[in-house]
Parts: structure tokens; sequence; C-alpha cells
């Protein structure tokens, strides 16, 4: 994406739910997709008198993301009242974090084409997320609006980055990177459809050379990779548009919309915001000591990037293989343990990149509760190495080792399904071809070739597909050659 | 004046609050009072203190992570001024 004289000025604002149990300030549960309005209680639903108790596991996750994202750790904290007035929003006001957040001064390095270039995070804040509003029908018409409270006061992060991206790549490039982060610390799913990470921008455009910032729009709803991609694009060359044109930038919410792919300005709504945050009284200060935060630092996994390098390094494999292997810890792991059973990188890369990941897909089951472990996977790679069952046999049978998760070897023994690799059988087989076949014999002596695959295709079939094929081709090579002299 | 009833009409609206023309003139004048007392508050010398957003100096209870008893459905919305089964039914909310 070229912008000749200009350049885009890209600030990112994601906000990640927390894998916590239970919600931020009370005991009701997080899970989704329940009932409505049955993960509800006096405090999340801001009932009179109900007073909030913050959820521990929460504060640790923000330590450890803002570790993970080389940030300072505020010693203390506050919690202030973000106040106004929307029907998702049970008290009349949101629990956030205003001048004093949980973390500051972070950074992420992200690759780019230009190389690794450095994303300074501002800040990390801990905060609690809306209830969810549900339309009925077309918006536009609706006549009512209903509201479900169960994600209400659920855990967020609010991850915010200093203007330093230039390019709706370099974006998306930053938010895989966040992601990825998030999942192998295991405080967030990662999953973007259920909302799990929800994406604002705040872009400008300037001439290349200026210091000076253009005037930015608030971008929304960029909720997957290609959309973020797509909406920072049109916003960028729409803001270039109109300074060519000598017009002006207004600063505004827009929203993307992912059908006609453009952005709209959010006017009716456009009532300036003034939230009066203050120090929510109900919430005394929250205080990190050294000792917490060190307990932190200790559960921080080899976070992606730099899996990503050993790798590279250890193992040898393309920088494709391991981009997908290290984009999900769990399935890094799982590469892992296998290699360390069957200690061929690549092999075992390929299995998984295509066999695995494909009948993960189909059976839509989370990695870490598949019945087929990372040693019935070497098992199988050593049955095929060893000549016992071909490379055929085993992706054809796999789908079942995988979905009932069975040893593999105690399946080819138990269901005879090993190669035939004794001669004496497989020539019999290919007599018996042969013979029945003898038009077919005739056109390979008069220099058909092709023919040669018809007759291997009837051995397989006349042994069940268990005969070694390289034996059966050099057979009939040589039992035809002997015909022929 | 440091408070204009301009200012307590805006308040009053961010907050959704109806006031009475006669309410206005009282409140502009409440918070005015009020503001006057901070500034004489301010001339204390504070530089040496950290602000203070609370009364009590104890370290926050923090809870564990657990899920305990919520609502029932029919608890959640019973005190709903309006509702369509289990749902709580406000006005039309237009997003776009």
């Amino acid at each position: 994406m070229d912008y000749g004289d200009f350049e885009a000025v890209i600030g990112l604002e994601v906000h990640a739910q927390l894998l916590t149990e239970s919600k931020l300030f009370c005991s009701c549960s997080t899970k989704f997709g329940a009932e409505p309005n049955v993960h509800t209680c006096p405090v999340c639903m801001g009932l009179p008198g109900a007073l909030p108790v913050l959820n521990r596991k929460a504060v640790e996750y923000a330590i450890k993301l803002g570790l993970a994202l080389n940030c300072t750790i505020n010693k203390r904290s506050v919690f202030a009242r973000k106040n106004y007035y929307y029907p998702d929003l049970p008290k009349g006001y949101q629990i956030s974090q205003y001048e004093e957040p949980i973390c500051k001064d972070g950074y992420v390095e992200v690759d780019t084409e230009g190389g690794k270039k450095r994303i300074r995070i501002r800040r990390i804040h801990l905060e609690e997320d809306a209830g969810k509003l549900i339309h009925e029908g077309e918006i536009e018409k609706s006549s009512y609006t209903l509201v479900d409270f169960n994600r209400a006061s659920i855990p967020l992060v609010e991850i915010v980055t200093e203007p330093d991206i230039s390019s709706p790549k370099e974006a998306v490039a930053y938010l895989k990177l966040l992601r990825s982060i998030l999942i192998y610390l295991e405080i967030c799913d990662g999953n973007m459809e259920e909302g799990s990470i929800r994406c604002d921008a705040n872009v400008s455009v300037r001439r290349k050379g200026d210091t000076k910032f253009g005037t930015r729009t608030e971008l929304k709803n960029l909720n997957s990779f290609r959309y973020m991609e797509k909406a920072l694009d049109y916003e960028i060359r729409r803001q270039i548009t109109l300074l060519e044109e000598e017009k002006e930038v207004i600063q505004e919410t827009r929203l993307f919309n992912p059908h006609e792919g453009v952005t709209y300005s959010m006017r009716g709504k456009e009532e300036a915001h003034d939230y009066r945050y203050f120090p929510d009284p109900d919430l005394l200060p929250l205080v990190i000591d050294d000792d917490w935060i060190e307990a932190v630092k200790r559960t921080i996994p080899e976070l992606p990037q730099k899996k990503a390098e050993r790798f590279l390094r250890d193992f040898g494999l393309p920088l494709y293989d391991v981009e997908i292997l290290c984009s999900d810890k769990k399935l890094a792991d799982y590469f892992e343990e296998t290699v360390r059973l069957y200690p061929e990188p690549k092999t075992v890369s390929n299995w998984i990149m295509t066999e695995l990941l494909r009948e993960l897909k189909e059976t839509n089951l989370p990695l870490d509760r598949i019945p087929f472990s990372p040693a019935m996977l070497a098992e199988l790679l050593l049955l095929v190495k060893e000549g016992k069952i071909s490379m055929k046999m085993a992706k054809d049978f796999f789908p079942q080792l995988f979905r009932r998760g069975v040893s593999p070897r105690k399946y080819v023994d138990e269901k005879g399904l090993s190669q035939i690799s004794d001669e004496s059988l497989i020539e019999e087989a290919v007599k018996k071809v042969l013979s029945a076949y003898p038009k077919e014999v005739e056109e390979y002596r008069k220099g058909k070739e092709k023919v040669l695959s018809f007759f291997v295709g009837q051995v397989m079939k006349e042994t069940k597909g268990r005969a070694n094929p390289k034996i059966v081709n050099e057979l009939i090579r040589e039992k035809l050659k002997r015909g022929l002299e | 004046m440091k408070i204009t009833e301009e200012t307590v009409r805006y308040v009053a609206h961010l907050s959704r609050i109806e006031l009475s023309e006669e309410e206005i003139r009282e409140f502009t004048y409440q918070l005015d009072a009020i503001l006057k007392y901070m500034d004489q508050l301010k001339e204390v010398k504070t530089s040496h203190l950290e602000p203070t957003s609370h009364a009590i100096g104890m370290k926050p209870l923090l809870r564990e992570d657990k899920v305990e008893g919520s609502f029932s459905q029919e608890e959640s919305v019973m005190n709903a001024p309006e509702r369509k089964g289990p749902f709580f039914k406000v006005p039309p909310v237009i997003e776009v």
C-alpha cells in the first residue's frame, strides 16, 4: 500500500476479555453462550447498596500482560468511574482506570517488510465490559432493543499504543502478535468472532516529512484482521483525498461497514463525550508489591517470537512452518513433544500442518482436548518409517485414529492392516492380475507404458491396498520384462 | 460565580435529571458555594503530600476468582419496567 506523498499515523486501542472464571467485581460466571440474564447479581446489575470486590486473578492477568509487553507495573493504581448513559451499562458508569492505570510505558517489536519495528504501548488498564444489546429485525425499523447483562462486568484489559503504526499491514501485524501473546499467556482465548478481542483505531494522515499530526478520526468495529486492514486503508485514502482537495478532516468517530467496505460517520451520537471520570469511592486504590510482580513474572512462558526464533534455529524448519506452528502455543507444544519422540522435525511439521490441522478443523476440538496424543502421532510416523504401513495408509486411517484416540500400532495389528512386504504374497497377486488382463499385457509389450499404473492399481485392489507399492512396481516391471524375453 | 446556570443544566442533562427553574437556581448557588470552599482549601500548602482519593488508608481486599451464586433469570428481570421474555426491553438504540 503506497500513499504517495502522504503517510498514515495509527494508534490502536485493543480490548481483550480476560479468561477468569468469575467477573471483575462479583462472583458471577463469565462463561460465553449462557441463557440471557443468568450471570447477574446485585453488583453487576448495579442495584443500590451493592459493593464491588476486585478479582485477584484479573489483576494478576493484567500484570502478566504488562510484563510480557515490557511495561512498568504501577505499584499503585486507581479505579475510576466513567460516567455515561447507555442501556448496556446498568450502573450508569463503567468502572475503569483513568489517570493511574495498572501498566504503562511498554513496547513490542513487530516484523514488517522493512524489518523489526518497535511499537510503544502507552498504557494497559483494567475495566469492566458492558452488557449486550440485541436489536430485533432491521436496526432502522426496530421499535425496541433487548438487553442481556451476562457480559456486564466481565474483566477486560484495554491496551493502548502510541501512534507508532504507519500502515494497515503494520496494524494487522501488531494485532496478530498481541493476540498470540494473549493466548500464550493463557489470559484470553483470542476468539475474535465471539468478541474476546475488539479493536478501535485512531487514524490520521500527514504529508511525508511533516512533524505535526493531522486531525484524527476514531475507527470502530475492526473486529477481524481482514476488516481491519480494509477499514484502515479505506479511511487513510479518504483522509488523503480530503487533504488533496484542500478540505478538512473532521475529528469524529467513524464506523466501518464490512459489507460495503467503507467507513462512515456516527453522526447523531456526536454529542461531545464528557465522562466526568472520578476515583470510584467504592474501591480502594490497588496496591501491587514487588513480591507479587516477581511471582507473576515466574508464570510467563516462552513467548511466540522467542519460540519462533528457537524453532528456526533448532529444527531447521522453513519460516512458513514456524509461523503456523508457533501461532498457537498448544500447537507448538504438540509439535515439540512429537519431535522429542520422533526426531524428524520436517516430517512431523508436514503431518501437523496438513492432517492434524484438517482434523482439528473438522472435529472443531480444542487442541488440549483431542484424544490423539503426540506419542500416538510419533508411533504412526514410526510405523511408516519401518515400512509396516505406507504413507497413504497412514493418511487413510488417520481420521479414525484421531477421533478415537487409538494407538496406531494396536490399530494396525488388530485390523491386520499392516502393509504386505512379503514378496511371495505380492508375486502371487501380480501373476493373477497379469493373467486376467492379457490384452493389456499385449499393449504394454507394444510399448504402451502407461498400462503399468493400471496393473499397479489392480494389484493394490487385489491386496486390499496393503501391498507395499514400491515392491508391487518392481515385481510388475520384472514380470513383464521377463515375459518379453 | 464559578458555576453558571448553564453548567447546571449541562450536568443535569448528562445525568439525565430533570430540574425545575427553581432547582437550577438553588443548585447553581450551592455548587458555587462548594467550589468557593474548595478555593479556600487550596490556600493550604499540600505540595509535600500525596493526593488522597480515599479516606481510608488500607489495602484493598481482593476476591479469589470463584464463581458463586447468581440471580435466576426471573430474579434478573422481575423489576424491569419493561421486559420481553428473559430480556430487558428498552427503547430502540440506533448504533449506526
